[in-house]
């Protein structure tokens, strides 16, 4: 199972909400490699989940990457992003 | 941690921005004059903005503006601005914004143990709060002790 986690620039969004959701996917005890991209380098890598807050989810629908796009308010609410992750990871079969 | 990069220097308080543009040039202006970023940094902050929405609103009331490495940004740094009034950033639940750090990075890997000190301050709540009631830096700074 991959999960990337993309951000408008790679390197500071993404890096947090990779963190928070390595820890979900631990709690959910799914084996998926965790990874962090940016917007622009998103369409050419390969995953099953891409997970973005609501303005880098559009883009990424837009892009039309090969992957369940899981879209997020907001990078705190750990509470929403284990809800979202856990609808796509139920959809691929993996929970 | 953070105290290493946050410090009287770098935080600051102001009472209100004109919009978002001002918040984030305001919010860069302590690293710009240090020269830890260029003007370049800022502009880059603008077109992100510009080009794909205020995607570096964290949570309600928290942004972290940031461009790349090579966007213009000369060393890791990072700066707190709390501005009281609160500024709209158009990001659907999240406004208004009252706390940006702003976040300069030389590569893609040296500052993950800010962000993970970064990431544990915004999950408490409490302590995001009280920096945001905060009056003078001193309180804040000694929130920041914590992480």
């Amino acid at each position: 199972m991959k999960i990337t986690v993309v951000c408008g620039n790679g390197l500071g969004t993404s890096l947090m909400m990779e963190m928070s959701i390595k820890n979900i996917v631990k709690d959910l005890g799914v084996a998926a490699e965790v990874d962090h991209v940016d917007l622009g380098s998103a369409k050419g890598t390969p995953s099953d989940i891409f997970v973005g807050t609501k303005d880098i989810a559009e883009q990424l629908v837009a892009q039309n990457v090969a992957g369940k796009i899981v879209s997020l308010n907001n990078m705190v609410d750990k509470v929403a992003m284990k809800e979202r992750l856990s609808v796509a990871l139920t959809e691929l079969g993996a929970l | 941690m953070l105290n290493q990069l946050l410090t009287p220097e770098t935080v600051q308080i102001i009472e209100s921005c004109q919009d978002w543009r001002d918040a984030v040039a305001k919010s860069c202006e302590p690293l710009l004059l240090s020269k830890a970023i260029e003007p370049s940094y800022i502009d880059a902050i603008y077109r992100s903005h510009e080009a794909i929405g205020p995607y570096y609103v964290v949570g309600p009331g928290i942004a972290m503006p940031h461009a790349r490495p090579e966007d213009g940004a000369n060393r890791l740094s990072l700066c707190l601005t709390l501005v009281k009034d609160g500024v709209v950033f158009d990001s659907e639940g999240n406004d208004p914004v009252k706390l940006l750090i702003v976040l300069a990075a030389t590569d893609s890997n040296s500052h993950i143990e800010i962000i993970s000190s970064l990431a544990q301050l915004f999950d408490n709540d409490q302590d995001v709060q009280a920096i945001m009631a905060a009056n003078n830096k001193e309180q804040i700074l000694s929130i920041l002790a914590n992480y």
